[in-house]
C-alpha cells in the first residue's frame, strides 16, 4: 500500500508526468481514497500553473537601453584589438 | 540615440538561432545583438527572481551577456545559446547574494537537510481559478513574495523549471547539480509555495488542520 509520504515523494513527478503507467496508477488511487492527498496534489497543481500562467513583463527601456550601449562599447573595444 | 546599426533592430528576427550563434561566432555584431534581444527579457526576469532586486539583475543582465560576447568561442553547439546564457546568468545572480551575504550577513547558505521542510501543515480547498479572486497587482506582488521567501537555490530550481520552463536535464546543467537534486529542491519549492499561496487562495470557511 502506498503511504502519503510516497504519494508526496512522487509528487512532482506525478504533475510533471514524468512517470511509467504503474506508478501512475497507484498514485491516482491513492488520491481517490486520501481526501489530503488530494488536495495537496490539486494545490501544488494549481501553484504550478499560476507561476507558468505570469505574464513575462517587458524589460524596461532604460534597462535595455544601458544594456545595448554597454554592449557596443565592449563590441568597439574588441573590434580594435 | 547614437545607437551603432548593430544593435538597432534587424532583418534577423526570423533567423535560427543556431544560425545566429554561427555568425555571431564569426564575429557578426547584428547577429550577437539578436541574440541578446531574444533573451533579454528572460534573463532580466530570471536575475530580479533570483537576487530579488533591480539594481542587482540589471547587473547581473549585463555581466552575463557581456560574458557570453567575450567567450562565444567557448560556446558548444551541443546545448542551446538559452540554456547557455541562463548557465551564466544564474552563476552571476548567485555571486550577487553571496556578495550582498558578505555584506550583510545574511545566510544564503544551503539549509542543512532535515527533511522537515516538506512537512505539510495546512490543508484546504482552492476555489476553481484562485488567481481570480484577486486583482493582477495582488497577486504579482503575492507571487513575488512567496518566491522570495524561499531560499536562493529552491527559488533557483523553482523559476528554472517552473517559470523558465527549462526541463530537469537543463536545469540540473544550469545551476550544476545533480538530476536527483533537483527534483528534490523542486519538489521542496513547490510545497513551500503551495503552502504559502494557500493562505490567500483557499476557500473560504475551508480550514487547516494537522497533517502528517
Amino acid at each position: 500500500m502506498l503511504t502519503c509520504k510516497d504519494f508526496l515523494s512522487e509528487l512532482s513527478d506525478y504533475l510533471d508526468e514524468a512517470i511509467d503507467a504503474e506508478l501512475r496508477a497507484k498514485l491516482e488511487r491513492h488520491i481517490t481514497e486520501c481526501p489530503n492527498c488530494w488536495v495537496i496534489a490539486d494545490t501544488t497543481r494549481k501553484t504550478i500553473q499560476i507561476y507558468k500562467g505570469m505574464e513575462p513583463c517587458a524589460i524596461p527601456a532604460d534597462v535595455e537601453s544601458r544594456l545595448m550601449k554597454a554592449l557596443e562599447k565592449k563590441m568597439a573595444a574588441k573590434g580594435d584589438k | 540615440m547614437d545607437k551603432d546599426d548593430a544593435m538597432a533592430p534587424s532583418s534577423l528576427a526570423g533567423i535560427e538561432e543556431s544560425a545566429l550563434v554561427t555568425q555571431a561566432r564569426e564575429g557578426d555584431t547584428a547577429a550577437f545583438a539578436e541574440l541578446v534581444r531574444r533573451y533579454e527579457g528572460k534573463i532580466f526576469r530570471l536575475a530580479q527572481h533570483i537576487t530579488q532586486n533591480r539594481e542587482d539583475a540589471e547587473d547581473v543582465l549585463q555581466e552575463s551577456f557581456m560574458k557570453a560576447y567575450e567567450h562565444l568561442e567557448q560556446f558548444k553547439g551541443d546545448s542551446k545559446f538559452y540554456t547557455w546564457i541562463v548557465r551564466i546568468a544564474v552563476n552571476q545572480a548567485l555571486m550577487k547574494l553571496r556578495r550582498r551575504k558578505t555584506d550583510k550577513s545574511v545566510s544564503i547558505d544551503e539549509t542543512i537537510d532535515t527533511g522537515e521542510d516538506t512537512v505539510v501543515r495546512e490543508i484546504a480547498a482552492w476555489g476553481e481559478d484562485p488567481e481570480q479572486s484577486v486583482s493582477r497587482e495582488e497577486l504579482g506582488s503575492i507571487l513575488d513574495k512567496a518566491i522570495e521567501s524561499l531560499e536562493p537555490l529552491y527559488r533557483s530550481v523553482f523559476v528554472l523549471r517552473d517559470i523558465e520552463e527549462l526541463s530537469t536535464e537543463e536545469t540540473a546543467e544550469a545551476l550544476g547539480l545533480s538530476v536527483p537534486a533537483v527534483k528534490s529542491r523542486l519538489l521542496r519549492a513547490r510545497l513551500q509555495l503551495r503552502e504559502k499561496l494557500t493562505r490567500f487562495f483557499k476557500r473560504k470557511g475551508d480550514d487547516a488542520f494537522a497533517y502528517m
